[in-house]
């Protein structure tokens, strides 16, 4: 199956293009604005450990390493497609226009972080593994009867593909062939569990053969055989050719969350080591220097504005308006019922110590 | 001129006015669509959507493979992108594989939100006993989705209520829980008007008038309860309220409290097992509202706490008049 899936590459990690074929289409001007994205979300992903670490946000779920799978794939997104996110995939979020400081009130643990921008079709990061696979079937086949062209991109990871969820999202997605591109990032482990114990079948793509539908496999960690070959799967639904199943073989440095610790089951080496050889960001950096499109002043230059655009998130995100009960109580229902009345009420009157 | 409104009505069934109120939604609005096992060209196990394909088309009644949790789900991905869904689980009892969809996205889409996102979406299902029906297809499990917060339980009783809440449940902003007593759905024949018309969700009727006890009851216990109701107050004067709450979250606290303070006595019957059910949060409204009215104990006539058992057995299970006018007696007895 390995062979039928062979994973495609476009640019190597030593920076060399290994497919002449996208010479011409790898222009300064994309190669310049992916490495610009996936620095911007390494940044923040860097910097939300740290705040992490200080005590200024909740839990934090880390995806440095993975930074070419979302943002290549979500980079070929358009406005009015859907975004079904894990919790893992704000490099995908943050790349699609959900804004920084939106993205750090999530981490601070505020339902204002869950707040997509009117226009921008992203939906809350969905926890419960795969359920998010028959939503975005759902709003694709949505799309289908207005008669749009717009797609929907769903994220998972690779022990989402052990949930009956994963089945039914493809299936249905299959059966009313739905405009869904299903981005499998896997990056080896679920936890801490390794693939080899998550499935017998040697790839994820080969799952797709079940609904016949389409199935490729890239290397996650190369942005350009991200970007184009979801590009492609994109393309194919919106001209009515159904999903694609894309399983993008990449690799999380760090552990699965802040509260993790990946020295338990997993290799540290491998990580440092991947650091010199499969980065996604280093091989782009070495591909456009070769090049002579950027150099260390001009990556310098990047860093600088990023950081002023983080710090300024950071600020906007620490000095937002504290939640109010109203967010616990007027939300549930469109127009609250008695119950959540009477318990709001009480609660207030409690407060303000009417006995 | 004095114009006067004359509505047509027909007889029909309640599985037939489940029918209408499908018909007359998809016929109002171009955002309401079905979807579901076998509702299509088969119209249902049951009938519901008989007829609807053939009238308005596989895009909008639309069969969908065998798998509740990717029915719920893409029904949730197609509210929070401009439909109405209105999925149908062929019983109750085959629901829990999509239980993760309703408690985890589509309960608190809107509240996870805050309002950016709703799921205005119905989700219709067959429940209850009392059908010979095999193992599962018999439960009445609506107090697992009374303590799920962010959607509202609806249960009809007659054709007409069936109709008229339908029609709600489908324009509320909300996801509904429509569950439809598989054992009245060709019980008998009510009057339903033709075209639109509508209950507003969350207010009980009251079916019979007394002034000795309160019998609440919803779905397939109410001709129960009524027939108890008659028969003792034919046998011993004792004459009942007997209200039928047809919205199980939220409660109709207002209708509950009137009768129990007229009454000061109250008999709640559910056909679902006794522990965490429903009659639960009827008590806490009436201790809540009604507690120094009350002039003996509430009682509750509910199945056991078992899983329902199979059919040769389930008249041992399910309330019936008998163990009704029972508690009734019970309660005016003590």
């Amino acid at each position: 199956m390995e062979d039928q899936f062979p994973i495609r590459e476009i640019l190597h990690g030593d920076g060399k293009l290994v497919d002449s074929a996208y010479e011409s289409k790898i222009t300064e001007k994309l190669a310049k604005s992916l490495f610009y994205k996936m620095l911007r979300a390494r940044m923040l992903d860097q910097k939300c450990f740290n705040l992490q670490r200080q005590g200024r946000i909740g839990t934090y779920v880390q995806y440095e390493g993975q930074e070419a799978s979302q943002i290549g794939s979500s980079a070929a997104l358009e406005e009015g497609d859907w975004l079904f996110p894990t919790y893992r995939d704000h490099g995908a979020m943050l790349t699609f226009g959900y804004p920084m400081q939106t993205l750090l009130l999530l981490w601070k643990g505020r339902f204002a972080g869950n707040v997509a921008p009117q226009g921008k079709n992203i939906v809350p990061p969905s926890i419960p593994i795969a359920s998010q696979l028959p939503q975005a079937a759902g709003a694709a086949i949505a799309e289908r009867k207005k008669g749009t062209d717009r797609v929907s991109i769903v994220y998972f990871g690779d022990g989402a593909t052990s949930e009956g969820d994963f089945h039914e999202g493809i299936n249905f997605a299959s059966v009313f062939n739905a405009p869904t591109i299903f981005f499998n990032q896997n990056n080896g482990f679920a936890i801490s569990v390794p693939i080899a114990k998550q499935m017998k079948s040697k790839t994820i793509a080969q799952k797709s053969q079940a609904y016949d539908i389409e199935g490729v496999r890239i290397d996650g960690n190369d942005v350009f055989a991200v970007y184009f070959t979801t590009l492609d799967a994109i393309k194919k639904a919106r001209r009515g050719d159904g999903p694609t199943l894309i399983e993008s073989v990449t690799w999380r440095y760090n552990a699965h969350t802040t509260t993790d610790d990946a020295s338990r089951y997993r290799n540290q080496e491998e990580s440092k080591k991947r650091r010199e050889t499969t980065d996604p960001l280093l091989r782009v950096e070495r591909f456009m220097k070769a090049k002579g499109w950027i150099d260390d002043n001009w990556i310098e230059q990047q860093r600088q504005g990023i950081t002023t655009e983080i710090n300024d998130a950071i600020e906007a995100a620490e000095n937002y308006p504290q939640a109010g009960v109203d967010e616990l109580f007027d939300y549930v229902f469109e127009k609250p019922t008695w119950n959540l009345e009477e318990q709001k009420r009480a609660y207030l009157d409690m407060k303000a110590g009417v006995q | 001129m004095a114009i006067s409104a004359r509505v047509e009505t027909r007889q029909m069934t309640l599985v037939q006015a489940v029918t209408d109120a499908l018909r007359t939604m998809l016929r109002e609005r171009d955002d309401v669509l079905l979807l579901g096992e076998d509702i299509g060209k088969n119209g249902g196990v049951f009938r519901a959507t008989d007829g609807l394909m053939d009238e308005f088309g596989e895009e909008r009644v639309m069969d969908t493979p065998l798998a509740e949790s990717g029915i719920i789900g893409s029904a949730i991905g197609m509210a929070i992108n401009g439909f109405r869904p209105v999925a149908e689980i062929q019983f109750l009892g085959f629901i829990y594989p999509g239980l993760n969809q309703i408690m985890t996205h589509a309960t608190r889409m809107r509240s996870r939100s805050l309002g950016r996102y709703s799921v205005p979406m119905v989700i219709r299902a067959p429940y209850g006993g009392g059908v010979r029906a095999p193992e599962i297809h018999s439960d009445s499990m609506e107090a697992l989705f009374t303590h799920m917060p962010g959607i509202k339980v609806v249960v009809p009783s007659t054709p007409y209520d069936a109709k008229g809440l339908l029609i709600s449940a489908i324009e509320d902003p909300d996801p509904v829980l429509f569950l439809e007593p598989l054992r009245s759905y060709r019980a008998g024949r009510g009057d339903v008007p033709e075209g639109k018309y509508s209950i507003e969700l969350g207010q009980a009727a009251t079916l019979k008038e007394g002034n000795d006890v309160s019998i609440f009851a919803w779905g397939a216990m109410i001709p129960k309860a009524l027939k108890a109701a008659e028969k003792i107050e034919q046998e011993q004067g004792i004459t009942c309220d007997v209200i039928d709450l047809r919205t199980l979250y939220p409660l109709d606290k207002d209708a509950i409290s009137a009768s129990v303070q007229k009454t000061g006595r109250a008999v709640i019957v559910h056909e679902a097992q006794s522990t965490g059910g429903v009659s639960g949060d009827i008590m806490s409204v009436i201790n809540d509202t009604s507690f120094l009215y009350l002039r003996s104990p509430i009682e509750r006539v509910t199945g056991y706490d078992m899983p329902v058992p199979m059919f040769s057995l389930e008249d041992e299970y399910l309330p019936n008049e008998d163990r009704i006018r029972h508690a009734i007696k019970k309660s005016v007895n003590f």
